[in-house]
């Protein structure tokens, strides 16, 4: 399964991954890092939506966000 | 460049790029303006023929952060001009002495305030030894009074440069500049080894990225900076250099530098024909500002007169080396006026201490 | 790295090695990071990193070198292109770029910008226009648009009094001794790409002795435009746009087409 991992303590909040992503998975969490942001996340049920396309962390200014994208069947991806 | 030790029929300006290419500089930034401009005509030939960089840039300041760049590299690198460009300069030079850069400036000196005339002047010795632009910092000066000191002492400019890391300042003026003389071109053009530039930038090939800068935010950082800068301008105070001329016996010592010095000399040398116990004390590096020789002088009960074409700067340095013992007096040739030696004997006579009683 | 169970995974994004591992200064939805971001890999790519030599302007992204782990220099503020100069005529084998804002290159560094530019000094410059002077907290720039308020245009930039917007790239593509000279934007991933795109090709001009390459980047400055970063990026796309278009307005390789 494609995921998005964050790196809670550089996110400031800014939500502009949200606005980018194809499947609306990211939005504001309740948690705040220890600069006192608000971080974002994918909340469990949106989980197995992420495509892995990354654009999410495309945008981010924070490069914050670190993407996985599930290998599906056969296809062999060698490792970049 | 000619075979060396000829004797070269040259004007100050012409010197100074002669000891330039001698002193190995390698890239060179120019902006016209008079009385200097013989400076960047000739290295615009004479350094691209060695294999040099020579750039007329659009402005001082651009010919000034030129020089921030190619000494950031590491490079002998150098930019002249006189007074007025000098003034726009002065944030470059800041940001060198912050940044550590070891770049050469050559002032020859006009007159001012303002476009003032292109007539000789001292009036930017405060500017030059006080550190012109902001903050608290110092570049070393030498002040040539001939065609073969302004070539030997553009060459010293840039060694003492890369010795502190430290923006240099050759200060001479529109006499020094427009003068011609025979010189001694005595120097091989200088082969750099490359050594001792650690700091400079080249690409962080197989070694850590390397800064210069002088923004220092955060808490203590600026202070810790300075304060490594003026143990550094203390150390420069080995660096001080000036001529003495029948001070043995004089009862009055004459304080003059750079062209005022020269033509006081020759006054000097007319007085003591008339057996005046008078003799002269030329500085020739502005800053460190040698002290120690006139306290000595003092301590020896002589009698001073400092000379200056402007409203009186270096006097203050003099007063301030003389203190413990004796005061000085003043005479001022104002910019505008070219004072040859006999116009000094009357104010030289008048402060001899028998006459001043 | 969390080992997933059944089906092995891909890292897909990578961040190259030359951008630090580190939080930034910036603020929140400031496009000063995706353009780092962007700087980064196209150095990365064109196998460059150790070759660059960064000069760095003042304004928010003075501290640059905290974020590119490159050889930098410092430039007093609107110095940075004849500072470039410099280092690139006294080290023509190194890469060299400026990374400056609109206040830095098109105010108080516009005399030294058109020069650099017109010598066709081989170098790439980075110009980053959010039209406003963002460090010092939101004042009327040479770009701010008309009827933009600042903290020193407090009623609107007034075409009558303050003029109209510099278009910086067009300037630019207009002296004779300019290679290349296009305008890109960060404000969504179809352009974030593109942008990366013309970046590269200003780097590799000058990897290639082709001469002065000019890359303006529009950029969202949130803060000092009194919007959410998701707002100052939509304005991006929108007004900033419509006024600054988009495209390659120079390139000697095909002359712009």
């Amino acid at each position: 399964m494609s995921r998005v991992e964050i790196r809670e303590n550089r996110c400031k909040g800014c939500l502009l991954c949200t606005t980018v992503c194809p499947e609306e998975v990211l939005c504001l969490s309740d948690r705040m890092n220890s600069s006192g942001y608000k971080v974002v996340h994918v909340p469990e049920s949106l989980q197995e939506k992420c495509k892995g396309c990354s654009f999410c962390a495309e945008i981010c200014p924070d490069w914050a966000l670190t993407v996985f994208r599930d290998k599906k069947g056969g296809q062999a991806h060698e490792k970049k | 460049m000619k075979k060396n030790d000829t004797n070269l029929l040259v004007k100050g300006n012409e010197a100074i790029a002669l000891g330039a290419v001698a002193a190995g500089c390698e890239c060179y930034f120019a902006y016209p303006i008079t009385p200097q401009s013989e400076i960047p005509e000739l290295l615009s030939e004479s350094l691209v023929e060695v294999g040099g960089t020579f750039v007329q840039a659009e402005s001082e300041i651009a010919a000034a952060n030129m020089l921030l760049g190619a000494t950031a590299c590491g490079k002998r690198a150098m930019t002249s001009s006189s007074s007025p460009g000098i003034a726009l300069k002065q944030e470059a030079i800041s940001y060198m002495a912050g940044s550590q850069l070891p770049g050469v400036i050559v002032n020859i000196c006009r007159g001012g305030p303002g476009l003032g005339s292109i007539d000789p002047s001292q009036g930017d010795y405060y500017q030059t030894t006080r550190g012109g632009g902001h903050g608290d910092y110092r570049t070393l000066t030498l002040a040539p009074a001939s065609c073969q000191e302004a070539y030997d002492l553009t060459i010293r400019a840039f060694d003492l440069a890369f010795l502190y890391r430290n923006p240099v300042v050759v200060l001479g003026d529109a006499i020094l500049g427009q003068m011609k003389e025979p010189i001694k071109n005595w120097k091989e053009r200088v082969v750099l080894d490359g050594k001792g530039l650690d700091w400079s930038l080249s690409g962080a090939r197989n070694r850590e990225p390397r800064l210069l800068k002088s923004l220092y935010l955060s808490d203590g950082a600026l202070a810790g900076h300075n304060r490594k800068l003026q143990e550094k301008y203390q150390a420069m105070r080995k660096e001080c250099d000036w001529e003495e001329y029948r001070t043995q016996d004089a009862e009055l010592i004459v304080v003059a530098f750079g062209s005022m010095g020269r033509i006081a000399k020759s006054a000097v040398r007319k007085l003591r024909e008339k057996n005046e116990k008078v003799g002269l004390f030329r500085p020739i590096s502005l800053y460190p500002f040698p002290e120690a020789p006139l306290d000595r002088l003092a301590a020896q009960g002589k009698g001073f007169l400092t000379l200056e074409n402007n409203a009186g700067q270096m006097v203050d340095d003099v007063r301030l080396a003389i203190r413990r013992h004796a005061d000085s007096g003043l005479h001022c040739v104002l910019p505008g006026h070219l004072a040859n030696p006999d116009d000094l004997l009357g104010p030289i006579e008048e402060a001899m201490p028998a006459k001043a009683g | 790295m969390t080992q997933a169970i059944q089906t092995e995974e891909k890292q897909v994004f990578r961040l190259p090695d030359v951008l630090a591992d580190t939080a930034t200064h910036f603020c929140p939805g400031c496009h000063h990071g995706i353009v780092h971001r962007l700087l980064a890999d196209v150095l990365d790519q064109l196998g460059v990193v150790q070759d660059t030599i960064c000069v760095a302007s003042v304004g928010c992204s003075v501290f640059i070198y905290n974020y590119l782990l490159l050889d930098t220099v410092e430039s007093p503020h609107g110095r940075a292109a004849a500072v470039a100069t410099g280092v690139k005529r006294a080290n023509p084998e190194n890469v060299v770029f400026t990374y400056q804002g609109d206040g830095d290159l098109a105010a108080i560094g516009l005399s030294e910008i058109m020069y650099a530019a017109n010598r066709g000094e081989n170098m790439t410059v980075v110009f980053v226009n959010n039209t406003v002077y963002g460090m010092t907290g939101g004042q009327l720039a040479p770009t701010t648009m008309v009827g933009q308020k600042t903290t020193t245009s407090q009623q609107g930039r007034s075409f009558e009094t303050d003029g109209a917007p510099l278009k910086m790239t067009e300037i630019i593509a207009g002296l004779p001794g300019v290679y290349f000279s296009a305008r890109v934007a960060v404000n969504n991933v179809k352009n974030i790409k593109k942008a990366g795109k013309i970046l590269k090709k200003g780097f590799a001009n000058q990897v290639q002795h082709k001469g002065f390459s000019f890359v303006e980047f529009l950029a969202a400055c949130p803060t000092n435009w009194r919007m959410t970063p998701v707002e100052a990026n939509e304005r991006v796309g929108g007004e900033m746009i419509d006024y600054f278009p988009l495209g390659i307005f120079k390139d000697n390789d095909n002359d712009g087409l």
